[in-house]
């Protein structure tokens, strides 16, 4: 596939192929940190990992006893439902025990430093913390001093890497490959995590990455990052196979990115006549949730091209995945 | 009893000097500067300065001392001694402080604790406005006499063009510089590293350097406009370097100083989230270090100062965003800025003029030169021993310096305050 298949960045295409015949490698990282440390090789172990174990979530008895008497915690210092909820099914699927604190339940609100809070919960012996943090670079801070693993799930403006996998999954599943796929991606480039890992994740395995937004959502130095930017969405979505939507953080509204709802809904909301510019088989994407007739008209998301409830269900394969990974098994050295 | 230094090379920019010359300190000054073997030696203490340069008392003309109020961090004294440790004779404290230095009472204050240390000279910087809140001028006057020798609202930039206009009036009627931190921040909003790659990977809120370019213009546009003092503190961009560098050709009164770490660093030291890496203003880029180098080459910046910003665990270990701004400096800006020589960027001579004859007369202090008559105030520095850092060896209370663990050719190895040796290796 000339033209299509020249992703930005040099990639082992045998490292893009699904379920491949290939020894699986070690999975050797104590944590999940972020897609950019990340080699093609080891979101393709991720991705398969995460396709084999998606049959135990349609099993009557949805259990397996692989992670029986490992502790995961979950810690989020930020408001999240469908994150946290797939973080928990995710552990409980696996037999793992699993325990969520709560910002307003836990000490943060009582001046604790992160650094103690993690300590503490360190003196407890868990096997894995899940974090959500406002702070860019919050679990980068846990990981290296706590001897558990931890797994970012949102950190600041910075990355979320387990949507990223779960879109790389479903993107997958819908398409056959991820190789020489258009993908646009909309909105608040800027100040979304999703965005980055979902731009380190597909330039990683081989897609071409549009990205679109107003200039005030698209950051310097975008193009370094291997993607092509634009200001319109017409632009972006036109030939493309998938169209990742964001979410607009309401918040941004007082502080001078952009004029009015109405007028971001009307250059870059979602509606059916942009679906006629992409491919045939297009899929629309978004991480949730969702503000309808804002970034995506209720038409697009409800509409025969939506994956978005796809995507939910394999947070929980992919969340297993990587559990699983983590924690699984015995790891020498 | 006089203090003979002999067999050294004595660079001294103020007299054109770069050569062998023995020198005579008597009662706190230097009393004689002569040809080797020309100042007897009997009768005095000698000093074998063979293979060592001397110096004019290196002088830090920007450093946060952190007293009073945050004691926890920073005394005059630890300041003072991390000072003569690093080669400085004298330091220009910023008014930060709890209370901010903007009455005299708080001048005096420090300078009696600086004199109760007894180690390196103490200037005081005052507030421009009162509190550095920007709403209204402080007492200039009562500061001046109480011993201030400039004044700034270092760290809290006065953002009103109007309160700045006056200040520079106000100031000049007194005869005192004011030292600009320039930030615009409104722009900065809630950046807290340099806008470029890096703080697009690591997801941080970026400072654009236009939030510092913009103030330069606008300062020295008010320096024109009022024909008073300005040093612009702290320079970090290409930009800055290219407005000042224009300023300076049409004639326009301005000094300026930047930072060892502004050219031996970039936004890359911020990897990892490091936050010691978190200095306002920002680490730049490659092109911006290159800029600050040749800025320094051309005398379009005048000075080397450290912005010595002490700072305990409690604000730096923690997350990136929540973390202060700030890096110590005192013990390394020597070692730093004596690679630029070592790399031909500049000549010995430059380097103790930017370190310490153009502070001297930026700030209208006395030293920053060896002519007799002039206060002993002298650094004997081994430009080629190699050393290095490590922050469990600091004099100064706090630990937040990147460079932990770099090897640098080249330190102090003497510091003489009026005559008297304040540190020593020997």
């Amino acid at each position: 596939m000339p033209g299509r298949g020249a992703g930005p960045k040099a990639v082992d295409r045998e490292l893009l192929t699904p379920r491949s015949e290939r020894t699986h490698m070690e999975f050797r990282r104590k944590d999940l940190l972020g897609i950019a440390d990340l080699e093609a090789g080891e979101i393709r172990h991720i991705l398969d990992t995460a396709s084999s174990l998606k049959e135990i979530s349609t099993r009557p008895i949805k259990k397996v006893p692989t992670l029986r008497g490992k502790t995961v915690v979950t810690m989020f210092y930020e408001p999240s439902t469908r994150t946290r909820m797939s973080f928990e099914i995710a552990a409980k699927r696996l037999s793992a025990d699993t325990l969520n604190l709560t910002v307003a339940a836990s000490s943060a609100v009582k001046g604790e430093t992160l650094a103690d809070t993690a300590a503490n919960l360190q003196a407890m012996q868990p096997d894995l913390l899940v974090i959500r943090h406002q702070a860019s670079g919050a679990p980068h801070y846990l990981a290296r001093r706590l001897k558990c693993g931890v797994i970012n799930a949102g950190d600041g403006i910075h990355e979320h890497p387990t949507q990223a996998l779960l879109d790389l999954l479903t993107v997958e599943e819908a398409k056959g490959t991820l190789a020489g796929l258009k993908v646009a991606i909309i909105g608040d480039i800027a100040h979304s995590r999703v965005a980055r890992s979902d731009i380190h994740a597909f330039t990683k395995m081989g897609s071409e990455v549009t990205v679109a937004g107003p200039a005030t959502m698209l950051p310097p130095y975008l193009e370094t990052l291997g993607v092509r930017t634009t200001c319109s969405l017409e632009e972006a979505v036109t030939g493309a196979d998938v169209i990742m939507m964001l979410r607009l953080q309401l918040e941004r509204m007082g502080q001078m990115f952009l004029s009015t709802l109405r007028e971001y809904s009307v250059n870059f909301g979602l509606a059916p006549r942009h679906l006629a510019l992409a491919q045939d088989d297009v899929i629309i994407m978004h991480p949730g949730p969702m503000n309808r007739g804002v970034e995506i008209s209720p038409e697009v998301a409800d509409g025969a091209h939506s994956v978005i409830l796809e995507q939910v269900t394999n947070g929980v394969a992919v969340r297993m995945a990587l559990l699983y990974l983590l924690i699984g098994g015995e790891k020498e050295g | 009893m006089s203090l003979l230094i002999s067999g050294g090379t004595v660079v001294d920019p103020a007299q054109g000097l770069e050569e062998a010359r023995d020198l005579l300190i008597d009662n706190g000054k230097i009393a004689a500067l002569e040809p080797p073997g020309a100042i007897p030696g009997e009768g005095r203490r000698l000093l074998d300065a063979r293979g060592l340069v001397v110096t004019p008392g290196l002088i830090d003309m920007h450093v946060h001392l952190r007293e009073p109020g945050e004691e926890y961090k920073e005394t005059i004294e630890s300041g003072a001694r991390a000072a003569v440790k690093g080669g400085f004779t004298a330091v220009a404290c910023m008014p930060n402080t709890q209370p901010v230095n903007d009455t005299a009472s708080v001048t005096r204050f420090i300078l009696d604790q600086a004199a109760r240390a007894g180690l390196a000279r103490v200037y005081p910087v005052a507030a421009v406005s009162v509190g550095s809140e920007g709403q209204a001028l402080s007492e200039y006057g009562d500061l001046k006499a109480a011993g201030a020798v400039a004044l700034s609202d270092d760290g809290r930039p006065v953002m009103n063009p109007l309160l700045m206009r006056r200040a520079l009036e106000y100031a000049k009627t007194f005869g005192l510089p004011i030292i600009s931190h320039c930030e615009d921040l409104d722009l900065r909003a809630d950046g807290v590293m340099h806008e470029g790659l890096v703080s697009l990977e690591l997801g941080l809120w970026g400072i654009p350097a236009a939030a510092e370019e913009v103030m330069v213009f606008r300062d020295i546009n008010l320096a024109y406009l009022t024909g008073a003092r300005l040093h612009i503190a702290h320079v970090s961009t290409f930009g800055s370097v290219q407005i000042i560098r224009w300023a300076k050709s049409v004639g326009i009164e301005v000094t300026a100083e930047t930072a060892p770490h502004y050219f031996s660093l970039t936004d890359e030291a911020v990897r990892g989230y490091d936050t010691n890496a978190k200095v306002n203003p920002s680490l730049r880029t490659a092109e911006d270090v290159a800029a600050i180098k040749e800025g320094l080459a051309d005398g379009t910046l005048d000075a080397i100062a450290s912005d010595h910003a002490p700072h305990s665990s409690l604000e730096k270990d923690v997350e990136f965003g929540a973390a202060a701004f700030g890096l110590i400096g005192l013990e390394t800006s020597l070692g730093l800025s004596l690679k630029l020589v070592h790399d031909n960027v500049l000549t010995l001579s430059q380097l103790v003029a930017q370190m310490s004859t153009n502070p001297a007369r930026i700030l209208g202090v006395p030293g920053g030169t060896l002519k007799p008559g002039s206060p002993a105030d002298v650094t004997l520095l081994d430009l080629n021993r190699e050393w290095q850092v490590d922050v469990t060896t600091f004099a100064s209370k706090s630990r937040n310096c990147p460079f932990n663990g770099w090897t640098l050719q080249g330190r102090a190895v003497m510091t003489i305050v009026g005559g008297k040796v304040v540190s020593s290796e020997q």
